[in-house]
């Protein structure tokens, strides 16, 4: 996985709560078996006026011209400034994936869903929690400000505004160890498989029923 | 010291080591494989020439993509077939057990897991799928996960996960008549909101939780993520123990008496502290319709589409307003007036025997309304298809006019060809009434499957308990 460093944006405001990933990826688009590829089909169904299908020609596709990320001065925005509860919903990776192969790198919300939340880290998508009128504020301050960017500093926590306030948020240092390194959370694991093999030999004993397993079920 | 919560046990006997970074490598006893969430996953395998760390822990099921239709010449729709064809390749491939989508056994993997005593109490037990939450009734700690989990998972049978605070959510005293699991979960979702669970997992207690049986429990477990927790769970009674006695992969002899005796400590000690409380009275609950577009947006049959005028919250207010025009309701309408299109009863949350028991009831000796273009039945796996279909429920369904499917996932997601046309209405016995989720421009009212009976026979939703039966 790419390191995440610092980063500065154009920021794009989504305004309204219970952001789900249904919205973010829309169903028809989960049969793909692949990885990538789900950008274009980002926000489906508020982003285009037509019906999505898998495997059309999205560029081709009539553009919802109220939707905010279809407006010229949000076109190249980087960075995704949401309401409560942004994610909430499927446990789907793909909305993760449609976010960052949009080019989205930031996404700024008062409070995120648990697994979605914790999807982005795998991708190298950085979902920053900041207070309801904090959010509120730089809502305010986008509105009124075309090309409004903010720059993201993960090392020390911080988002810099335009007029040079520097926001600080919280994240654990676990998740922002991991996204600085860009690591390999299964080479990380498999470190430690000889503690994974003591512990199934102890839980062999004490529950062995738990190791029954299901071969020959086919 | 106070007591452990029964997160805290099941928490506890997981960890393989604590990381000292206020995460722990947890083991995962059980891995449940759909053909949505994991072709990536395998294909990360493949990548890095890892093999899945324990195959015997895995149980796969293609549910999402499978036609309710008849199933002998497979799935039309090419895009559907590859990815269920993927998950066939990737279980040869890898050794890992898979009910292909015409064994009798298939079904929606948070059906078949319970059904087969894949899902046992004290386990650990992680999907790429938020409703794996319904495992929890088990006394199990289970949760969805994403596919870069999934493949972490395969290829070591581990997590590394971050603990999270307890709640304890109590429904104290008895449901009155008719109302259900769903009712109970969806009031318990429209007191706390949609994010109210966010960081926590939430133990459900209390006496009607203890009177329902292990299917309402599935019901009530599988909506802990729609209000917000990864997982619910349930401590292990007699109910618990007498459902998983005898399935398929169930221990047996000595070794169950061993489990046995093991599970009956799977309970919160009682003076264990929860992180947050949360009590409703359960002879206050009445049968449950959501409005608009999010579970927590839930009223009584009995009361009225919530007007935003009343909302101080502006954010709140501008979602409602979002919600009734997607729904093309006015404030102030009576739930009952509402009319329907189309009538779905099945998905994990509510399409197991009980369910379709509750739902013929209603239906016996009726017929849906002739406004609705259709009202279909999906069992949650074949082994609950053949199980109603002894009992005779598919001919009560089929002569009131209902179709009566093959088991999947089906119309709660509309991955499938079962789906809503823009602007239809449909009485749903899923979990989410989210935008598009049934069909793009479909509206979604979320009900019991009791409910969603009698809303197919009146036409429009009535309650449950005027029926006269």
């Amino acid at each position: 996985m790419e390191k995440f460093e610092t980063f500065t944006g154009i920021v794009a405001p989504l305004d309204r709560p219970n952001v789900d990933t249904d919205a973010i990826i829309p169903k028809q688009f989960l049969k793909s078996i692949r990885r990538t590829g789900f950008g274009p089909n980002l926000f489906d169904q508020w982003r285009y006026l037509d019906e999505g299908r898998p495997g059309q020609d999205h560029s081709r596709r009539p553009l919802n011209p109220d939707f905010v990320l279809n407006q010229p001065r949000y076109r190249d925005a980087r960075i995704l400034l949401a309401r409560e509860n942004f994610g909430c919903g499927s446990s789907r990776e793909h909305a993760v994936w449609a976010l960052a192969d949009y080019g989205f790198k930031v996404i700024i919300a008062p409070s995120f869903a648990d697994i979605f939340y914790n999807n982005c880290f795998k991708n190298g998508l950085l979902p920053v929690v900041l207070a309801a009128d904090t959010v509120d504020r730089l809502f305010r301050e986008v509105a009124a400000r075309e090309g409004y960017v903010l720059t993201v500093d993960l090392a020390a926590q911080t988002l810099a505004t335009p007029d040079g306030e520097v926001i600080p948020f919280e994240i654990d240092a676990f998740r922002k160890h991991r996204l600085l390194e860009g690591l390999d959370d299964i080479a990380l694991t498999l470190q430690h498989a000889d503690e994974i093999r003591a512990y199934e030999e102890r839980r062999r004993q004490e529950a062995p029923w738990l190791f029954a397993g299901v071969e020959g079920g086919r | 010291m106070s007591g452990r919560t029964l997160y805290d046990k099941l928490w506890d006997a997981h960890v393989v080591r604590d990381n000292g970074d206020g995460t722990a490598l947890l083991y995962i006893d059980r891995h449940l494989v759909h053909e949505v969430t994991s072709p990536q996953a395998f294909e990360g395998l493949r990548l890095a020439g890892r093999r899945p760390w324990r195959r015997e822990a895995n149980l796969a099921v293609p549910d999402h993509n499978v036609p309710t239709t008849a199933r002998a010449a497979g799935i039309s729709d090419p895009v559907s077939r590859l990815q269920v064809e993927t998950l066939d390749a990737n279980c040869r491939e890898f050794g890992i057990t898979e009910f292909t989508m015409n064994d009798p056994r298939q079904g929606i993997v948070h059906v078949i897991g319970p059904e087969e005593g894949f899902t046992l109490p004290g386990m650990t037990i992680v999907c790429g799928d938020s409703h794996t939450s319904t495992h929890g009734a088990f006394g199990a700690l289970a949760f969805g996960i994403g596919t870069s989990e999934v493949e972490h998972v395969l290829a070591t049978q581990c997590l590394v996960q971050k603990k999270s605070r307890a709640m304890r959510v109590t429904v104290a005293g008895r449901t009155g008549p008719g109302v259900t699991a769903k009712d109970i979960v969806l009031a318990v979702i429209g007191e706390m909101g949609t994010a109210g669970g966010t960081g926590y997992a939430i133990e459900f207690a209390g006496e009607a939780i203890e009177a329902l049986s292990m299917e309402g429990r599935m019901t009530v477990c599988n909506m802990a993520i729609e209000a917000g927790a990864r997982a619910g769970f349930i401590a292990v009674d007699d109910t618990t123990i007498d459902y998983v006695r005898g399935r398929p992969y169930a221990p047996t002899g000595e070794l169950w008496e061993r489990a046995v005796a093991a599970w009956r400590e799977l309970h919160s000690d009682p003076d264990a502290v929860f992180d947050r409380e949360v009590r409703l009275e359960a002879a206050a609950i009445e049968p449950q319709v959501t409005w608009g577009t999010s579970p927590e947006m839930v009223v009584p049959v009995s009361g009225r589409v919530p007007d935003p005028a009343q909302e101080p919250d502006p954010v709140k207010r501008e979602g409602m307003e979002a919600a009734l025009r997607y729904m093309a309701l006015e404030p102030g309408t009576p739930v009952t007036d509402i009319r329907l299109d189309k009538v779905f009863i099945g998905s994990c949350t509510n399409s197991r025997i009980e369910d379709l028991r509750a739902a013929a009831q209603v239906v016996r000796g009726r017929r849906v309304a002739d406004n609705i273009r259709l009202a279909m039945v999906v069992p949650g796996s074949g082994l609950v298809k053949r199980q109603a279909e002894a009992e005779g429920l598919d001919a009560v369904f089929r002569e009131a006019g209902f179709e009566w499917r093959e088991p999947g996932c089906s119309m709660c997601l509309a991955m499938n060809a079962d789906r809503l046309e823009p602007g239809e209405r449909c009485a749903s016995t899923s979990n989410r009434n989210f935008e598009g989720r049934q069909g793009a421009g479909g509206r979604t009212h979320l009900v019991s499957p009791a409910m969603a009976a009698a809303a197919a026979v009146a036409g429009h939703f009535v309650d449950v308990r005027e029926l006269g039966r």
